[in-house]
């Protein structure tokens, strides 16, 4: 039996420069962000991401690591502007691939099913196609129309964050939502998920259980444990996003020492320091659910 | 029904923005912040009792849920899961209907949410993105809801960034019509306006109780088509007021216009 069980580290390590990244969540849920902060701590560069972005996107942006960032909006929800990919595209410091957030999906799709594009009406007559000469626009076979062809967005590797998996890459999300999360699955060579509990696998045994299994075990390549990993972003039903932290890092980014001071006081060496920093796994687990 | 005699121009904007959803039958009613929320809300419960709604997560909802902390024992009324991949299922086979609140709307009915100012590859100031307007605009009715109506939001020339289809003839697809595109009711704190001008033009449809067509003018970058009858904006009746009070026990709705004004002071 595969035991895929790492740590973040050996995640990173399999990583390059110049890899097309994909990671998944949404805005402030559930986002990797343990695997993110492992990124930061490392000598990775020129990365090119693709995401339904919030400070993972913002965070790699100020720390350097981003040539690209393929995305429909970069946003912490209840802080709209997401501060650092904002001081980013005002600098002109990175490229970007802006579509609407169905072609991300489409494009997904279409990396996973390895077909080179989905022909979509979506983007039309806008300037995600104006803007992006990458993306063409096509007649089509069956009718007078023309159509956008989304193409494939394949990723080198995704990030995922999920409540719990077993060691041979079986991963339950068990909030109300997986967002895009088994697309961007099936579109990496490579996926790496952090989980915030490791189970047994007989775990999956109860059918309720199963039901939250989004990909088959063989779309996953490596699971890392860490309890609290999503934080600062939630991981509901476990924990909400941690909305002072969010406001903390939200004003770094006006402070003199801007994303290094945030970084010096909360990064550390480790996750374990990082947890530290933020007031332990307790306080994480803690942080009560948003209301929509 | 009788016209309540105080009502704040949120609660007006509300009440006017939720005609935008009467006539829709069963279809995904989307309002994208408080007034939007509210005025889909508002709908479902009175005008259109067949609208579809989300709880802004992952369910759909048969019941709307009121805005903001509930108590612990509510029991919200749950119909089926709709997370977000499956809202874009909803969006291609074009069963919705979103209100948004965009940063800038051209004379084409286009809208800006993305980037202002300086060039593309470094603007002056970067918003959100494009997010899903683009897909919204092509594929099912949408609504817009603008606070604060002035030259800034209503642009003369095109939007710095066109996140969303108008009815531009410049950027019309090859084999699609104008006619294909449906943008609604615009509502704004001024007044309420619609496309259906002359060659799809900005149309003044309703003004708000104490706002002359040159205050609509004078806050527009671009001409408008004024009827020669434009009526007031309907007054909200106390029913509708009861239960928007009902959809929003912590008054959000207070906060969406600037200093909260009366609805019928001149």
């Amino acid at each position: 039996m595969m035991n895929k069980q790492m740590t973040a580290v050996e995640v990173v390590a399999q990583l390059k420069d110049g890899m097309t990244i994909g990671i998944g969540g949404w805005g402030p849920r559930r986002k990797p962000m343990a695997l993110v902060r492992e990124i930061l701590r490392s000598s990775l560069k020129d990365l090119t991401i693709v995401a339904y972005g919030g400070a993972d996107v913002g965070m790699l942006c100020a720390a350097g690591k981003v040539k690209k960032v393929v995305f429909a909006f970069v946003s912490l929800d209840f802080i709209p502007l997401e501060p650092y990919f904002r001081q980013a595209r005002q600098a002109g410091s990175i490229e970007v691939m802006e579509i609407d957030e169905g072609m991300m999906l489409l494009g997904l799709r279409a990396a996973s099913w390895g077909i080179p594009f989905i022909p979509t009406e979506v983007g039309l007559g806008t300037d995600v196609i104006n803007k992006n000469p990458d993306i063409k626009v096509i007649d089509s076979p069956y009718d007078d129309k023309e159509w956008v062809a989304m193409p494939a967005l394949k990723l080198d590797a995704s990030l995922i964050h999920v409540d719990r998996a077993d060691v041979r890459g079986v991963c339950q999300i068990a909030g109300p939502d997986h967002y895009m999360d088994d697309w961007f699955a099936r579109a990496a060579k490579k996926t790496f998920v952090s989980c915030d509990e490791l189970v047994e696998s007989d775990y999956f045994y109860d059918p309720a259980h199963a039901r939250m299994v989004h990909w088959e075990r063989s779309m996953t390549t490596g699971v890392v444990p860490i309890a609290g990993g999503a934080h600062p972003t939630s991981c509901t039903p476990l924990y909400g996003f941690d909305v002072a932290h969010f406001k903390a890092y939200a004003a770094s980014a006006k402070g003199e020492s801007g994303f290094n001071g945030y970084a010096e006081k909360y990064l550390g060496a480790s996750e374990h320091e990082y947890q530290d920093n933020v007031g332990g796994l307790d306080a994480i687990r803690a942080i009560e659910l948003p209301t929509y | 029904m009788t016209a309540a005699s105080e009502y704040t121009l949120a609660e007006l904007c509300i009440v006017a923005a939720s005609k935008a959803f009467a006539d829709d039958g069963e279809v995904l009613g989307t309002g994208i912040g408080v007034v939007p929320r509210l005025a889909a809300s508002l709908a479902m419960k009175t005008t259109n009792p067949d609208l579809m709604m989300t709880d802004s997560e992952a369910w759909m909802l048969s019941e709307p849920n009121p805005i903001g902390s509930r108590a612990a024992d509510f029991v919200p009324a749950i119909e089926s899961w709709m997370g977000f991949s499956r809202i874009f299922d909803n969006v291609w086979s074009r069963k919705r209907h979103a209100m948004l609140g965009p940063t800038q709307i051209d004379k084409f009915g286009q809208s800006n949410t993305s980037a202002l100012g300086g060039t593309y590859d470094k603007p002056k100031t970067m918003m959100l993105g494009a997010r899903g307007f683009p897909g919204n605009s092509i594929s099912h009715p949408n609504s817009f809801f603008i606070p604060g109506h002035n030259t800034r939001v209503f642009k003369d020339g095109e939007c710095d960034f066109v996140s969303s289809i108008g009815y531009n003839p410049a950027r019309l697809p090859k084999g699609h019509s104008l006619a294909d595109i449906d943008i609604r009711l615009v509502v704004t704190n001024l007044c309420v306006m619609d496309f259906g001008g002359p060659d799809y033009q900005i149309r003044l449809v309703s003004l708000h109780p104490g706002v002359t067509v040159q205050d609509v003018e004078k806050n527009t970058g671009y001409p408008l088509h004024v009827p020669a009858d434009v009526p007031t904006t309907q007054a909200p009746t106390q029913e509708q007021l009861d239960i928007i009070s009902a959809l929003d026990p912590h008054n959000q709705r207070s906060h969406q216009i600037m200093d909260n004004p009366p609805g019928n002071s001149a």
